[in-house]
């Protein structure tokens, strides 16, 4: 029930929006986030914007992974 | 998405599940996942194959749909009945059923009951049809339950009186304690849901590494996500340094949503609330506040319903408490499957139930 999924913000009036994920456009209440703009990732939940993505976290995150992938590699 | 495949990775995925292998150096250790959407996962992906057999991973009472109690689908039952009253609700519900009915079986019979994406459009509905009844069915843990809140404050704010909310809604801290005072269950690491981690922060586990000695990570959702949030948790038990960390940055800042706790607490209030499995736990659901009261379907459309039965054979409970596994019941894929569910587990897509029908039903893992 929790499910949210990741889309990207392409309007924004007051605290609505609209946001697309793989060419599917839907409305989305944005009252919960403090600043956003067009352009950004936001995680939605029904209809409810919960968080911004932040791009520099999840390089973070990719970066130990791919790291994690290497160690494997040279220590075969 | 961008990048989604790396979160999928077989190779990666294969190097962290060794990697905890290596960690957790044959110990014995019992973990639990408390999501919907983890339990999803888990069997979607054969994680728990992937793990060493020394680990030993739970599913946990995370589906809001399998905790809510007969009780309650039976009011919405009855409303559905009531001239001139729609029942309004996600999905997930239409097919749980309750002492005596569902509410699909309700529609197919002729009840009003309707299906929506969000909250949002529920409250549209009412004021599409000023002269009847709309009953949002709230249900669901912190992620949901501010989404409920904001078309309360709405529905007040433009006097839309005839939209109203059943609060079945519930917070997670409460089922947690219940849970790890569990000694049966011998629980030493929790992976803690994400989206409700995005509203709540990190906060609400603290007392479970303090008082408890419980690890915890908050854990995004993809297979690489779920066996690193395993490996920190492992990491943490073999150190003996039980804490909370948050693998799921890159959507859940420590702090969560405030805007979203802040809209929530002005209009629910904690009350005592019944939780399929775990049985009556204080302060652990949501009740609308009084100036909110003529949105309270509970106060504001009172209906008489007949004492909760619960049906015979079925260890949902149990195995919402993670002392049984869906393979224990004598019900499970046979007398009860998604297309006959008789317990919630196997009705909701993300019940435990449903999940191992779905991906693993011929084993008995």
């Amino acid at each position: 029930m929790c499910l949210s999924v990741p889309m990207r913000v392409t309007e924004i009036d007051g605290d609505q929006g609209r946001a697309d994920i793989g060419g599917v456009s839907r409305n989305v209440d944005l009252r919960f986030l403090e600043d956003v703009g067009i352009g950004d990732y936001i995680i939605v939940h029904a209809g409810f914007a919960l968080q911004k993505l932040d791009p520099r976290e999840a390089e973070e995150t990719l970066a130990l992974f791919r790291e994690m992938l290497e160690i494997d590699e040279t220590s075969r | 998405m961008k990048h989604l495949d790396e979160y999928r990775d077989a190779g990666l995925c294969r190097r962290l599940s060794a990697e905890i292998d290596r960690v957790a150096g044959g110990r014995e250790i019992t973990l639990m996942e408390v999501c919907g959407t983890h339990t999803m996962a888990v069997f979607r992906y054969g994680l728990k194959d992937l793990l060493p057999e020394n680990i030993n991973l739970l599913s946990g009472p995370g589906c809001p749909v399998c905790v809510t109690p007969n009780e309650y689908l039976d009011r919405a039952v009855a409303y559905c009945r009531q001239e001139e009253t729609w029942v309004v609700t996600f999905g997930d519900m239409l097919r749980v059923p309750g002492s005596r009915s569902s509410l699909i079986r309700e529609r197919g019979a002729g009840g009003r009951v309707r299906l929506v994406y969000s909250p949002a459009d529920a409250l549209e509905l009412a004021r599409q049809m000023p002269g009847q009844q709309v009953v949002f069915l709230g249900i669901g843990f912190e992620t949901t339950s501010p989404l409920a809140a904001a078309v309360l404050a709405d529905a007040r704010r433009d006097k839309v009186r005839n939209f109203f909310v059943l609060a079945g809604n519930k917070v997670l801290p409460p089922a947690l304690r219940a849970l790890v005072d569990d000694r049966q269950l011998g629980l030493q690491g929790l992976i803690c849901p994400g989206h409700v981690s995005a509203v709540t922060g990190a906060d609400i586990y603290r007392f479970l590494a303090r008082d408890h000695g419980i690890a915890c990570v908050i854990s995004g959702f993809e297979p690489a996500d779920i066996l690193q949030s395993i490996l920190m948790l492992v990491s943490q038990i073999v150190e003996e340094r039980p804490r909370v960390e948050n693998q799921y940055r890159r959507v859940v800042p420590d702090e969560g949503n405030p805007r979203a706790r802040e809209l929530l607490e002005e209009v629910f209030q904690p009350r005592e609330s019944s939780w399929r499995g775990l049985g009556t736990i204080p302060d652990s659901g949501l009740t609308i506040r009084q100036a909110y009261r003529e949105h309270d379907a509970e106060s504001a459309l009172p209906v008489k319903i007949a004492p909760p039965v619960e049906p015979s054979g079925c260890i949902c409970g149990l195995i919402l408490r993670g002392r049984r596994r869906p393979v224990d019941c004598a019900l499970f894929a046979g007398a009860c499957t998604p297309e006959h569910p008789v317990g919630a587990c196997m009705v909701s897509s993300e019940g435990t139930c449903a999940a191992q029908y779905r991906y693993r039903r011929h084993e008995t893992i």
